[in-house]
């Protein structure tokens, strides 16, 4: 089946099965591989894609489902203002160790600043909570998006 | 000193951009997929295996396709790569199926049918105990049995005034490094390599010689970013190395051997539960005067590093303590479990675990706080440790130990909570103290004889040439460091890529706290020369290998003098609110105050003690991992579940620095020192809120609830 979306700005198109994992086709079609697969089953976030500007895991979502809709990846969003924001605050807080958690976690906060462009601590702490990072004790993400929420102040 | 000054991490940008290529993301012409065929149950004879018959393209890859020996090399070689005519646990690998694509390739594996005559399992270590079952491994079913003794632990406790006992628990862990095992492995005129997620290049290559019997210039081992590893990706890696070499031998295509997480959780290793008791004799003035620890492991079903994780879990069982007369038994059990091998602290955090809750609660028998008691009997430099070697550079415990009482605002909260009688929450709070002796254990470093090398290239740039790997640690950042501030040049010009063994020598593996300490401590003094040296025209080479300083005694048969030449020290506060209807534990802070020596990056440090404090705090509250019959209860991260940014406490930690002169900068051990030491201070906090034992971890609501109507009875 035909399924047309844009993905990272860009009208695409691919001939696939609509169950397929959106995650496969990012991954295997467009060898978009900033989308990672850490657990497969929607509960560590590494997948995390933004569908419509809201942070989903890309390894729940059938790609029938985002046919006519807006996803974007890391490779997409780096190439924003507002990436450069976090990729300073996560240096500067020490948020990134192995990073396999990481390119799910920027668009997890992403989609956080969003809605929500001066979260509280709490806020942050539920707004991730779905992204598992095993390296971190997530402390120091918390403190980075705090950063990047000061520093990118008007961004989101 | 300037170089602790925290700089940028070097893998930052690329990690936080996802250009960062895992095993995972590494795609080559004409590769095939392999899959692999597990053991579905814990301990059974292989009577048949009935294949389909394969589509053009796909193949079978077994036992029948190991060129030389169907072992994976390490202290023993009792695990096959592929099961022969038994298996020994639910998840081992009996086959893969390879082939182009990989929803058919799982399609022919669920067609596979294997006929088995079930053989009586091993469970428990109770069960291995009782003696009644066929052994496993050897004629006793021990991968090790040890017993080392200082002074006259017989006639303490024949004088003793009092003995206190004590039995306790820890559970298995499984590591969650965030990206999941994997390997890609390619044969090429004669020669095969290997791409993939691990801490140990060559521990894979001399697996991987010893499975093909093939000359070790046509086998190559390369590092790929890897995504955590925590212990979990030390010998692992060489089982799955061996398959994807195996498939690419046999189908002259490259082959991506990537598991999924139910597998990575069922089939790999992990960390082995124990059972610990502990006997202490005191005097009739209430002191000390000798210990009897009896330490026992569940090593699984293959060997792994269970012996050496039971030496180092034995040479630290008493803790950070000065304790005259010492006998300390180990044995680490063979049962039909997926094996436990290396996880962070390596057999530390369980006998940690242990004298801490001890020590707790000698002091609550005693009727004193357990903070002063134990302050009593911390190691000072000259005292002998537990295997009678010595302590040989200053021990700033009761520093640390005064910094975190502050910090934590301890014996008053301690006397506070205690007098609450909270009907919505219960608080409390505990403290521990505890050590990492640095580096491999016992005769390890020795044996292995650490190679570095230093090469000021002709385009300026000076590369490390080590085969230590960044798996989230910082490793790329710290060990750059070193070397730019030794020389005086800036970061820029260091290269460091990730490892290829065909290129870097052999300078042992990522593991044991030893990359700064032993490794950085090399690349220092490659640095200084050459740095000496650095008016010669051309390229300069610089090879160092290392050796113990001189003071470094031991005997490793009777496991007597400095099992570690350095410790580094630690001491935790937790508090903790346990809800008084559903027993769920909260932690809700952590303090912490620890000596790893002159810190190389301060941020570096930060990251490696916030995330070991709380690994540490998943281990003692929620990580609860079962096996029913040999099968894992929890195969998924839905079940098993790891603190997320809501569990985690908030941290609060603070450096002593003791610099250790032989350590680069004064560097000492870092990683698993965080791991080793925050379980009881959490457990001694839920003790603390509920008035009752606990001398197991997890401490989860159902064990605390038991205790609890235990208590109330
Ligand atoms: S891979 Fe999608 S949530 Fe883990
Ligand atoms: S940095 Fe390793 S899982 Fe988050």
């Amino acid at each position: 089946m035909k399924i047309e979306f844009e993905l990272n700005g860009q009208k695409v198109s691919v001939d696939v099965e609509p169950t397929m994992r959106l995650l496969d086709v990012l991954r295997e079609h467009f060898g978009l591989i900033g989308v990672k697969e850490g657990c497969g089953e929607g509960e560590c976030g590494s997948c995390t894609v933004l569908l419509d500007g809201k942070a989903v895991p890309s390894c729940l979502v059938p790609v029938g489902m985002v046919m006519g809709r807006r996803v974007m990846t890391i490779e997409g969003y780096r190439k924003t203002k507002k990436f450069k924001v976090l990729l300073d605050a996560f240096a500067e807080a020490g948020a990134v160790q192995c990073g396999f958690c990481t390119p799910g976690i920027i668009m997890a906060v992403e989609s956080l600043l969003s809605e929500n462009p001066h979260p509280t601590d709490e806020e942050i702490r539920r707004g991730l909570s779905g992204n598992l990072c095993r390296c971190t004790g997530y402390n120091m993400i918390v403190n980075a998006v705090k950063l990047a929420a000061q520093k990118g102040a008007g961004l989101w | 000193m300037e170089i602790s000054k925290a700089i940028r991490r070097v893998d930052n940008d690329e990690k936080v951009s996802g250009i960062a290529k895992f095993i995972a993301d590494v795609k080559l012409e004409g590769m095939l997929y392999a899959k692999t065929l597990r053991s579905t149950r814990p301990r059974a004879r292989i009577k048949s295996i009935k294949i389909p018959k394969l589509p053009n393209g796909y193949f079978i890859v077994d036992k029948n396709d190991v060129p030389a020996n169907n072992r994976v090399k390490l202290i023993f070689t009792d695990q096959p790569f592929f099961a022969e005519d038994v298996v020994n646990y639910i998840g081992e690998p009996i086959l893969l199926v390879v082939g182009p694509d990989k929803a058919k390739v799982l399609e022919i594996l669920e067609q596979i049918e294997v006929e088995y005559e079930d053989l009586e399992p091993i469970f428990t270590i109770e069960d291995a105990e009782s003696g009644t079952k066929p052994p496993i491994f050897g004629d006793d079913n021990l991968f090790a049995d040890y017993e080392f003794t200082k002074g006259d632990p017989d006639a303490a406790f024949a004088r003793a005034y009092r003995i206190i006992e004590g039995e306790y628990r820890t559970g298995i862990q499984e590591h969650i490094y965030l990206e999941p095992q994997g390997m890609l492995a390619t044969y090429e005129d004669g020669t095969v390599t290997v791409y993939g997620s691990m801490q140990c290049p060559f521990y894979v290559k001399n697996a991987l010689v010893y499975a093909l019997g093939w000359p070790e210039d046509r086998v190559r081992v390369v590092q790929t970013t890897t995504g955590g590893g925590f212990g979990g990706k030390e010998d692992y890696p060489s089982l799955i190395a061996g398959h994807a070499a195996f498939a690419a031998i046999k189908t002259g295509r490259p082959v991506q051997l990537i598991l999924d997480r139910t597998e990575d959780i069922e089939a790999t290793t992990k960390r082995h539960p124990s059972i610990i008791r502990h006997r202490t004799a005191l005097d009739a003035s209430g002191r000390i005067i000798a210990m009897e620890i009896d330490i026992k492991l569940d090593g699984g079903a293959y060997a792994t590093l269970s012996p050496v994780v039971l030496q180092r879990s034995m040479f630290v069982s008493t803790g950070p303590y000065h304790i005259p007369n010492v006998r300390v038994r180990g044995r680490a059990y063979a049962t039909n479990n997926v094996p436990r091998t290396a996880f962070r602290g390596f057999g530390a955090p369980q006998s940690i675990f242990a004298v801490e809750m001890h020590m707790t609660n000698i002091a609550e028998a005693l009727g004193e706080n357990p903070i002063d008691f134990k302050m009593r009997y911390f190691l000072k430099k000259g005292d002998d440790t537990a295997t009678g070697g010595s302590v040989h550079t200053d021990v700033k415990l009761d520093e640390m130990t005064r910094q975190v009482i502050e910090m934590s605002n301890f014996y008053e909260k301690f006397e506070r909570f205690r007098k609450e009688k909270g009907d919505t929450v219960l608080r409390g709070i505990g403290f521990s103290a505890f050590l990492h002796g640095c580096g491999f254990t016992g005769k390890g470093e020795e044996v292995i004889k650490a190679t570095a090398k230093l090469r000021r290239r002709d385009d300026g740039k000076v590369e490390i040439l080590v085969s230590s790997v960044e798996i989230g640690q910082g490793a790329q950042t710290t060990l750059r460091k070193i070397v730019a501030f030794a020389l005086g040049i800036p970061m820029e010009d260091v290269v460091y890529e990730n490892p290829d063994t065909s290129r870097v020598p052999d300078s042992g593996p990522t593991v044991a706290s030893r990359t700064v300490i032993i490794v950085g401590g090399l690349l220092e003094q490659a640095a200084k020369e050459l740095k000496a040296r650095w008016n010669e025209s051309g390229e300069i080479e610089v090879i160092k290998t290392y050796r113990h300083p001189e003071y470094v005694r031991w005997d490793d048969e009777k496991f007597v003098g400095d099992a570690y030449p350095e410790y580094s020290w630690g001491v935790n506060v937790a508090e903790v609110e346990v809800d008084p209807v559903t027993f769920e534990v909260r932690v809700k802070k952590v303090w912490g105050v620890y000596d790893v020596g002159t810190p190389l990056d301060e941020r570096v440090v930060r990251g490696q003690l916030e995330g070991g404090i709380v690994q540490a705090v998943g281990y003692a509250t929620i990580e609860v991992m079962e096996s029913k019959n040999g099968k894992l209860m929890q195969n998924t991260i839905t079940d098993y579940i790891i603190p997320t940014s809501i569990d985690a406490p908030e941290i609060e930690t603070r450096l002593v620095v003791s610099p250790y002169p032989y350590g680069p900068f004064g560097a000492k051990c870092l990683g698993e020192l965080p791991m080793v030491g925050c379980a009881p201070a959490v457990a001694a906090a839920i003790q603390h809120a509920l008035g009752l034992k606990v001398d197991e971890i997890p401490a989860r609501p159902e064990l605390l609830l038991k205790k609890w109507l235990e208590k109330s009875r």
